[in-house]
């Protein structure tokens, strides 16, 4: 849904959006986020940060430059998962589940693993997503990082160890994450059904 | 969103470019998965996949089966020797006795051209065609366009000359509509009585001689001289083929240039490609059958995700 004009689209199917972060906060709270890793794992030494594709990985890249600024030395392990193949919803939906790439280039076994998403709904996707990092060895421990985590709306018993902003919002809310990189700007938005 | 377009893959003819192109995205996905410690993934463990194998098969059937399972299919094996086939029983109620037994998807290979699609027009599952008689082997050819756009890092504008049997050979025949769909020039060489007399139709070029087939092309793909399927001699002997078709060093040196070299196996050495070419740096043959895993792998993911619940 990425990657087009939201306005026009809103307009066209009577929805209504509210923008819950953006600009200067966005920065403030991403700075935030990389502190409190840092807070935690120090450089490092034993911890690697894994995005989750196709989304998580803007989210993982800005915070992977933006720590490697902070802490200046070191390289850390980094890389992207791909849970494709490890989703539940697997021909339960109308659309075809395709891959994107994977790149895991260290052992992940007994590293304190960092999962990046931008977005934790239904945690359906954390739940593929630590399979998935499973069949790559067992880590020492798992934690998950978020952008955005949408309250009281899980599926499964998983709960985010940083957030960026917990939203409140109702099941037929989207919350839309957009990115410099792909959409010229940061932006969060809450788009409502009217 | 980008969808494989077909519900079966009976042949490469139906396919379409972005068909092909879906296949190598989704396998260089799984390409990675069966290089790593743990080479299985969970998408398919909720399908059955049923191999059907009328003709005997040693590549392909063993690199379905282990497709299958690193997708986590539950597999069930059947080949005609062992089975009531041979007591009388018709192909389609071989099949409908097995799907009834709840399989989703049927690999089958069968000495019939045709028989891949007269079953799916009469049962209800998905078929793939490993091999039907002389028509086609879709797998093998996308396999093989797969393993040339990893050495050579695309297909299109890419020469492929293809040698031998032609007029048996399934392999020709689908990799001749799948390199064409890529944007590749094909030339078929081999013995006049090899070649189907309309092969021209299709579009390919037609050469009887192997070194000006050699210095024209980038990669070349020997075939095996199926004597089980020629009832009749359409040359005077094996000796002769291979020293006028077969490829070995001296004819490789004699080329200005370097060519990849493919077969999709099982070699006969020493009668369409010796032994030093065969194991040579210039040959991508066990690639291809490394590349098999994964391209059905993909194959089989993308049918599986058309299969309505």
């Amino acid at each position: 849904m990425l990657g087009f004009d939201i306005q026009a689209q809103l307009k066209k199917e009577q929805m209504s959006s509210k923008v819950i972060l953006e600009k200067k906060q966005f920065d403030i709270t991403i700075d935030r986020l990389c502190i409190e890793l840092i807070e935690k794992h120090g450089i490092f030494k034993n911890s690697a940060i894994i995005g989750l594709q196709p989304r998580g990985t803007y989210l993982s890249r800005r915070i992977y430059s933006r720590i490697k600024q902070l802490i200046g030395e070191a390289e850390i392990p980094y890389g992207e998962l791909d849970i494709a193949f490890y989703r539940d919803d697997f021909r339960r939906g109308n659309e075809q589940i395709l891959p994107s790439s994977m790149n895991i280039n260290f052992t992940v076994a007994d590293k304190n693993i960092v999962l990046v998403d931008d977005v934790l709904y239904t945690g359906r996707t954390i739940r593929s997503a630590l399979d998935a990092l499973t069949d790559f060895g067992r880590p020492a421990k798992v934690e998950l990082l978020v952008l955005v985590d949408r309250k009281f709306s899980r599926h499964l018993p998983i709960q985010p160890d940083y957030t960026g902003l917990a939203v409140d919002t109702r099941a037929n809310d989207k919350v839309h994450v957009e990115w410099k990189e792909k959409n010229k700007q940061d932006v969060i938005h809450i788009v409502t059904q009217n | 969103m980008k969808r494989f377009s077909q519900k079966h893959l009976l042949g490469i003819k139906n396919l379409t470019r972005e068909d092909i192109e879906l296949v190598f995205e989704t396998a260089d996905n799984f390409k990675a998965i069966i290089n790593r410690p743990i080479k299985k993934v969970p998408s398919l463990r909720d399908v059955t996949i049923a191999n059907i194998f009328f003709e005997n098969s040693t590549r392909t059937r063993i690199s379905f089966e282990l497709a299958q399972k690193r997708l986590s299919a539950d597999v069930i094996n059947f080949s005609a020797s062992s089975s009531s086939v041979s007591k009388g029983e018709t192909l389609i109620d071989t099949v409908k006795n097995i799907l009834s037994m709840k399989v989703d998807m049927v690999v089958m290979r069968h000495p019939a051209p045709g028989a891949s699609l007269f079953l799916a027009k009469h049962i209800n599952a998905q078929i793939i065609n490993a091999g039907d008689g002389t028509h086609e082997h879709p797998t093998q050819a996308i396999l093989d366009a797969y393993s040339i756009r990893e050495k050579l890092g695309s297909v299109k504008g890419k020469k492929v000359v293809i040698v031998g049997d032609i007029t048996h050979s399934r392999v020709a025949l689908s990799n001749i509509f799948c390199l064409q769909k890529l944007g590749a020039q094909v030339m078929v060489c081999g013995p006049t009585t090899l070649i189907p007399k309309h092969i021209t139709s299709l579009g390919v070029k037609v050469e009887h001689n192997l070194m000006k087939a050699l210095q024209w092309c980038d990669v070349a793909n020997m075939l095996r001289i199926q004597l089980e399927r020629q009832e009749i001699k359409y040359f005077p002997s094996l000796r002769e083929y291979s020293m006028l078709f077969g490829l070995d060093k001296q004819k490789l040196q004699q080329l200005n240039k370097e060519i990849v070299i493919m077969h999709p196996g099982p070699i006969n050495r020493g009668v369409e490609i010796t032994s030093d070419v065969a194991d040579s740096t210039h040959s991508i043959i066990l690639d291809q059958v490394e590349n098999g895993v994964a391209t059905r792998m993909a194959i089989m993911y993308l049918l599986a995700g058309n299969i309505q619940k």
